[in-house]
């Protein structure tokens, strides 16, 4: 193996182990401003419990999402130190931004709500988790800006293989850009959502706090229920924005070969690429469906991806089957919030076990679709790293083979270490459960009062 | 070029908050094996669980800073240094965890996180000192490109410099937890403080007298015209808070201690930096053929413009909303 792939590997592994946990931050703050502002309209001790309880739930996600942040921050200068310096005038700004109104905003705050109870007014308190929700949001608006960059570059002239800035407005909103950063905020709050929703479910089952995971479990069906059609919608947004502006990768995700010039595109729900014999091997197709997805036409001409040459392509079978799952995941939503919406409209929401097993079932499944969706974008990107302009593999670091190596064995150590204590602290804390009896700090209490009158 | 230099103050600037903010909290975890019982470590945590976070996102701006504005100091620097630079990410990864995992954690399980905390903490601190060696040290460069061997960062040097920072860090760590604390901890931090500081003014000392022997061209600079006129003023400055802190570690003063020994950070830091200007990368990289483009520097100017000072405002008063001393009983959440 060379640098190029062990870095990809390498990358690919880190940023995958990361987004797991914004996914859910990006959510569950949100959620957590929801319960906060309930508790301060209604007084309702239980939305006092319940933030105390999901807040523990986030901090942990929290934690690990910035140690596994910064990684990859870093990786852009040590592993693709080429590309970084080529694209540093016009995507590097984005990450400073995200570093001064993001993460700057959710660190600043993030102590107060987690600490700050008895240290501030209730309002500032508030105010507090308000702030880390939009820190939490704006991160995404600026990397999904950078990343969006690389799909479909805007704004720059080349110079010298050096990209230069000619206007950073257009750099920022790049045509892929309000579709990727939508798709990717629906979907954190989307699988927040499902998440928080499969744990209430679990509980309920058992009958444990019922009162207190009913109430959580409802406004977390509330949140996926709003997020699962509205993804749907954002995909197709999504898909025709991909096929008029990197049709290699749209045609690698649909394993769409010859481009269809009498007649309408096939859509093919199941097959395996053959990317060497350039067709697919037990294919299922349905006659035209491609078209009217894409083109919203029965006969719209989609490019297939022979009309690339073979070494712009990217890997077909691994862009085709990820976006299956994606997709296979985000209807699997819909149908169950389809499902929850009947159950409401009959008032039995909590009653039937049989949707509760299920929302236990897929209660993992928005991190995998986040995981296999980021997958299809990056792995649909190849050979790019700047769609259409730089191959990525102009754009490592000049380091030895051997670097790459040390670092990805570390990484896969310590992440082994890590995942494995955040799953047992995790559900550690679930297993617990929430405090419903110690005391309440009272509401408008000046700041800092509490600060020294105690002994060590 | 005025906007040249007005980045270089500013990176430094980030760069030297970096220091000093994570420099404290690393120290702490440092001193971590000192403590008597879980209910000392428990208060040394507690004062700075509130903070490390907002403390550690100055190295994240830092590197985005540094990225979008001096791109090639960014590129060379981190394929120059992978090893020392992902050495510390890794501490400071079991470093982060710890916190949260500690908390959870039964009393059993919490010996595992309170070792990941001292050794991530460490191993960061080490690792950064390393990678502040190795950049003093010079790195080969060709066309703008690291050109260098993986290896090229180790040396005595640069050893030398990590042994020096864990040292600074402890004078941090220990200062800090004198205002953060009180009884038991707060005494042995101030034994800390006076044994760290003793060896810092070491380091300080050897680190002058070798600088300048690894790199001549250093020395060069330092006497270069128009900066004799002012270098001096570095090691004075370092002097007298070397002299502060003793005198106020000898009179139980709760807060100088931590104060002046941010004047030793910063006068070492400025003092480095008078050696080193104008090259961005010794020996041959200078801040011009480092710099971004103007319209670069402008766009990000104007968030640091705008969004900095209210950081620094809202960063202010988490301080101020967490100040006295950590109570023990105010547990974690």
């Amino acid at each position: 193996m060379d640098v190029v792939s062990l870095s990809r590997i390498q990358f690919g592994l880190t940023t995958a182990f990361h987004i797991i946990f914004p996914t859910l931050t990006i959510g569950l703050a949100v959620y957590l401003m929801v319960i906060e502002f309930l508790w301060l309209r209604s007084k309702n001790e239980i939305y006092y419990r319940m933030y105390r309880f999901w807040v523990k739930i986030f901090a942990i996600h929290f934690a690990v999402g910035v140690v596994s942040g910064i990684t990859l921050e870093f990786e852009f200068g040590t592993n693709f130190a080429r590309f970084s310096q080529a694209v540093a005038n016009v995507m590097a700004p984005l990450m400073a931004y995200e570093g001064m109104t993001a993460f700057f905003l959710e660190a600043g705050f993030l102590g107060i709500m987690l600490f700050g109870w008895k240290r501030v007014p209730a309002a500032i308190h508030f105010l507090a988790t308000c702030l880390v929700t939009i820190g939490a949001s704006l991160s995404a608006f600026w990397i999904m800006a950078a990343n969006a960059w690389m799909q479909t570059p805007a704004g720059y002239q080349l110079v010298d293989g050096k990209f230069l800035v000619t206007d950073f407005g257009e750099a920022i909103f790049n045509p892929a850009f309000p579709t990727h950063l939508i798709h990717m905020l629906v979907a954190s709050y989307e699988t927040a959502g499902f998440a928080v929703a499969g744990i209430c479910a679990y509980f309920l089952l058992k009958k444990k706090n019922v009162n207190f995971y009913r109430r959580s479990l409802s406004l977390a069906l509330i949140m996926a229920a709003l997020c699962a059609p509205l993804q749907v919608i954002i995909g197709d947004l999504k898909g025709q924005n991909v096929a008029k502006y990197q049709p290699t990768k749209l045609a690698a995700m649909e394993a769409h070969w010859e481009t269809n010039t009498q007649g309408g595109a096939a859509f093919i729900p199941f097959a395996i690429p053959d990317m060497a014999a350039e067709k697919n091997r037990f294919a299922v197709s349905i006659p035209n469906a491609l078209s009217i997805l894409i083109t919203h036409s029965l006969e719209g001409q989609i490019q297939g991806l022979k009309e690339f040459p073979k070494e712009d392509r990217p890997n077909v079978l691994v862009t085709f089957w990820t976006f299956r799952g994606m997709v296979a995941i985000g209807f699997l939503f819909l149908l169950v919030m389809i499902w929850a919406a009947v159950l409401w409209w009959r008032k039995r929401s909590f009653e039937s076990p049989l949707f509760l097993k299920t929302l236990v079932a897929v209660q993992p499944l928005g991190f995998i679709a986040t995981i296999l969706g980021w997958v299809t974008a990056e792995m649909g990107r190849q050979p790019w790293v700047v769609y259409g302009i730089m191959r990525t593999s102009d754009g490592v670091s000049p380091i030895a083979v051997g670097n790459v190596i040390w670092s990805l064995i570390l990484f896969m150590i310590f992440f082994a270490i890590i995942v494995a204590s955040y799953f047992y602290y995790t559900l550690k804390t679930l297993r617990q459960g929430p405090d419903l009896s110690s005391p309440i700090p009272p509401i408008q209490r000046p700041a800092g009062m509490q600060s020294s009158n105690e002994a060590v | 070029m005025g906007l040249v230099h007005l980045w270089v103050g500013l990176v430094g600037l980030v760069v030297i908050l970096y220091v000093i903010l994570d420099g404290f909290s690393l120290g702490v975890a440092i001193l971590f094996p000192g403590a008597k019982d879980e209910a000392q470590r428990d208060v040394m945590m507690n004062s700075i669980a509130p903070v490390w976070d907002a403390n550690q996102t100055w190295i994240v701006f830092g590197g985005g800073a540094l990225f979008a504005t001096f791109p090639v100091i960014y590129t060379v620097l981190f394929s120059a240094l992978y090893i020392p630079l992902l050495t510390f990410l890794f501490g400071l990864i079991f470093r982060g965890v710890a916190f949260e995992f500690r908390a959870n954690a039964s009393s059993a399980h919490k010996r595992v996180w309170n070792r990941a905390f001292f050794w991530g903490s460490l191993v960061a601190a080490f690792a950064q000192g390393l990678t502040l060696g190795a950049y003093i040290s010079g790195i080969t460069v060709s066309g703008k490109s690291f050109a260098g061997k993986p290896f090229d960062w180790l040396n005595p040097f640069s050893v030398m410099v990590g042994l020096a920072l864990i040292a600074g860090y402890i004078l941090l760590g220990s200062t800090y937890l004198i205002i953060k604390t009180k009884g038991p901890v707060q005494e042995r931090a101030y034994r800390q403080a006076f044994w760290s500081i003793l060896i810092v003014a070491g380091f300080l000392v050897l680190v002058s007298i070798w600088t300048p022997l690894h790199d001549p061209a250093i020395l060069g600079r330092w006497f270069s015209k128009p900066r004799i006129y002012f270098v001096w003023v570095f090691p004075l400055l370092g002097a007298v808070s070397f002299f502060t802190i003793l005198w106020s570690l000898k009179t139980h003063r709760e807060i100088l201690p931590f104060i002046s020994s941010l004047f030793l950070f910063i006068s070492a830091y400025l003092g480095l930096q008078a050696g080193i200007y104008p090259y961005a990368i010794l020996p041959s990289v200078t801040i011009y053929d480092a710099v971004a483009q103007r319209e670069t520097l402008v766009f990000t100017l104007w968030g640091v413009c705008i969004i900095l000072p209210v950081v620094l405002g809202y960063t202010i008063y988490s301080y101020w909303v967490f100040r006295g001393k950590v109570v023990a009983e105010e547990g974690y959440h």
